[in-house]
């Protein structure tokens, strides 16, 4: 509800993004509450986003990280074009997460692809944060 | 509020994942006589005969890939003594994209079938006789398009309409609120629901045409009693709907159900469904003056596991499931799907699959469950914590009538954020351990963690390909005449405001025209719903 000043995330600005066509986004919204509670400035999407449009997001935004949520299994695919989308638009640099339904064997495949880090709905939140603080340090 | 979740398991206070607080003991002076089933207000069953009269349909959520893949699924669950089929569509399907559509690309055949045309509806049932099956459809946004298709393979089988039975989800409203397949505004959408309701009531008077549910926005975050109180108010707000087209509420009652997850408070669930089951009658007889009793009937489908079972120690999860199986069933459930232990993280295995089923042919046959009716009825604390789980829903309707109802409360957000709150007060629950999942915040085995997770799920990388094929194919062979004009007709219905559109979708579906197309000309007529972001 407030727009907290203080916190591990204070003064960053940071993506929740739903690409694709998956709805469940009760995670993203957790997600984007507990970044909010601990100083970050949340964007997010609302649901069906293509990867073209989180990019462009992302960058009109000059967000400092995204976070993509995906439970519908496609999350190599459309991981991979967020990723894409932003190294070509020269934004490659922009830490890129993903949570949500995540089989513990694709996990390596997507932090080859890039992906910062991965997280599902067993990580506490607290240890979810302060990974992304020690990446935005 | 006055009733926070807690679950805290301290010694001073105990209460449900509901935060209703429960005494040391229950007094016989705290609990009344729920009465007989069979009987209004239905406390205790709708049937006098309950499980005795007839079991609950068992009834395993798949479908995968191409329609194929899925046939074989079928034929290998029914061999294996399934009654029901449930069929999960892909999301392209669910969304209203045909799989040549950007959006769909990524996401062809991956969480359930395509079914982009009457020729994969075709496909699907192939060898199977629609008229001695009993098929659920877990679909919303482009319900009336999937039942307009399944009646259209009806007919091409042969098959009275008469005949079939089964189930489309249609509740839309939820998924506004949780789930997520909405298309079209809210108040065309109400529309699209009430004309595919009041045409399968007379087309296929043994089909239902909405499962109104509450499974989803469970999964989301809420509580039972919200879970229970949000479907019954989106319930009624179904009911208003039809009244004002013209429907007759003692006729269109009888074929409404309703569907809900369990989760794993033995009591609390199946106290949730005697005291839904009551409520809905009390309201529907106390509004609406029905009388009929088959109108009253509370019908419900339950889906056990999903959000409850977790990736660690992930065979924990059989026993989850067998206990909220047990929750199910007393609390009176008509049809139930248990989860595979594997669906937290994948699309069940066939051994994962069979082992759901097999928990469900254990209770029906082997625990004694079924033997007598409502074998809770009369316990001291099911019939208290019934009563006050009843009292916490009407509290919860009335806080969305106070907001000014369920339709308000979903354009503007007001459900959406209450649920996103609660979903994440649980999670800080887990966090700190009040909540406890066994294996994962306690007891956690780390080398457990580590393990493999059995046999893993592989979806053949070639299906989306073979699904664009054949869609090209469709396009290709049909009558694109007759097709357009069936387009064209429906689109015209849609701006007039006047016709019910099934019969025109129908039509479409028999010229091979695709989802796809039939959505497109929707939205011309109604536009898309603008999802209001309130955190």
């Amino acid at each position: 509800m407030s727009t907290v000043a203080a916190g591990p995330l204070a003064g960053k600005r940071i993506l929740v993004a739903k690409p694709g066509l998956d709805g469940h986004d009760a995670g993203a919204k957790v997600i984007a509450l507990a970044l909010r509670d601990a100083g970050a400035e949340v964007i997010y999407t609302g649901l069906r986003k293509s990867p073209e449009f989180i990019v462009r997001v992302a960058l009109d935004e000059d967000v400092a990280a995204v976070g993509l949520s995906i439970l519908s299994g496609s999350h190599q695919a459309l991981s991979r074009e967020v990723l894409e989308g932003l190294r070509a638009a020269g934004a490659g640099d922009v830490p890129v997460f993903v949570g949500g339904s995540i089989p513990p064997q694709d996990r390596a495949a997507l932090l080859d692809a890039g992906v910062k880090g991965v997280f599902t709905n067993d990580t506490p939140l607290e240890h979810m944060i302060e990974e992304l603080a020690r990446a935005l340090a | 509020m006055s009733a926070q979740p807690k679950g805290a398991q301290d010694a001073a206070r105990v209460a449900t994942p509901s935060g209703i607080e429960v005494p040391v003991v229950v007094t016989p002076d705290m609990a009344r006589d729920p009465g007989v089933p069979g009987a209004y207000p239905f406390t205790r069953g709708i049937f006098a005969d309950g499980y005795r009269g007839r079991p609950w349909t068992i009834r395993q959520y798949s479908g995968f890939g191409s329609a194929e893949e899925s046939n074989q699924r079928y034929r290998f669950l029914l061999e294996q003594g399934q009654t029901g089929l449930s069929v999960a569509l892909d999301l392209p399907t669910q969304c209203g994209y045909d799989p040549d559509h950007p959006m769909a690309r990524a996401e062809v055949g991956k969480v359930g079938v395509s079914l982009f045309s009457l020729s994969e509806m075709e496909t699907l049932f192939k060898g199977i006789d629609l008229g001695s099956i009993s098929t659920s459809f877990t679909i919303n946004g482009t319900a009336a398009i999937i039942y307009a298709m399944y009646l259209a393979a009806a007919d091409k089988q042969g098959v009275p309409r008469a005949r079939l039975t089964g189930t489309i989800q249609n509740d839309i409203l939820k998924e506004y609120v949780a789930r997520g397949t909405w298309i079209f505004p809210v108040r065309p959408s109400m529309r699209l629901i009430a004309d595919s309701i009041l045409y399968a009531n007379a087309e296929t008077p043994r089909f239902n045409a909405i499962s109104i549910a509450g499974a989803h926005v469970r999964d989301a975050g809420c509580t039972a009693v919200e879970e229970m109180a949000y479907t019954l108010a989106n319930g009624l707000a179904y009911v208003e709907e039809l009244i004002r087209r013209g429907g007759d509420v003692a006729k269109f009652a009888r074929r409404l159900s309703f569907f809900f997850y369990v989760h794993m408070d033995l009591f609390e669930e199946a106290c949730k469904f005697r005291a839904g089951r009551r409520l809905w009658a009390k309201l529907l007889r106390g509004r609406y003056g029905v009388t009929d009793e088959k109108a009253l009937h509370f019908r419900f489908g339950v889906v056990c596991g999903g959000s409850s079972l977790v990736a660690a120690q992930p065979y924990n999860n059989i026993v989850r499931v067998a206990i909220e199986n047990l929750a199910a069933v007393l609390g009176g459930a008509q049809s139930i799907f248990t989860c595979a232990y594997d669906e937290a993280f994948q699309i069940p295995t066939e051994f994962s699959a069979e082992l759901a089923l097999r928990t469900q042919q254990i209770v029906q046959h082997e625990s004694g469950v079924a033997a007598t009716v409502d074998p809770l009825g009369g316990s001291y604390y099911v019939e208290w914590l019934t009563d006050r789980m009843e009292e916490d829903m009407r509290r919860v309707m009335g806080e969305i009538d106070a907001y000014g109802g369920v339709v308000k409360a979903i354009e503007d957000g007001w459900l959406q954020r209450r649920i996103a709150v609660r979903a994440k007060e649980r999670k800080d629950a887990t966090d700190r351990g009040a909540r406890v999942v066994v294996g994962m915040n306690r007891y956690r085995h780390e080398e457990a963690q580590a393990q493999g997770f059995g046999e893993v799920f592989r979806l053949d990388p070639a299906i989306a390909a073979r699904v664009l094929a054949k869609h090209a194919e469709v396009k290709r062979r049909r009558d694109a005449a007759q097709a357009e004009r069936a387009l064209d007709a429906l689109e015209a219905a849609a701006a007039s405001e006047k016709e019910n559109l099934m019969p025109l979708l129908v039509e479409c579906c028999h010229a091979y025209a695709t989802v796809g197309e039939m959505v497109e000309r929707l939205k011309r007529c109604w536009g898309e719903f603008q999802e209001p972001v309130r955190l």
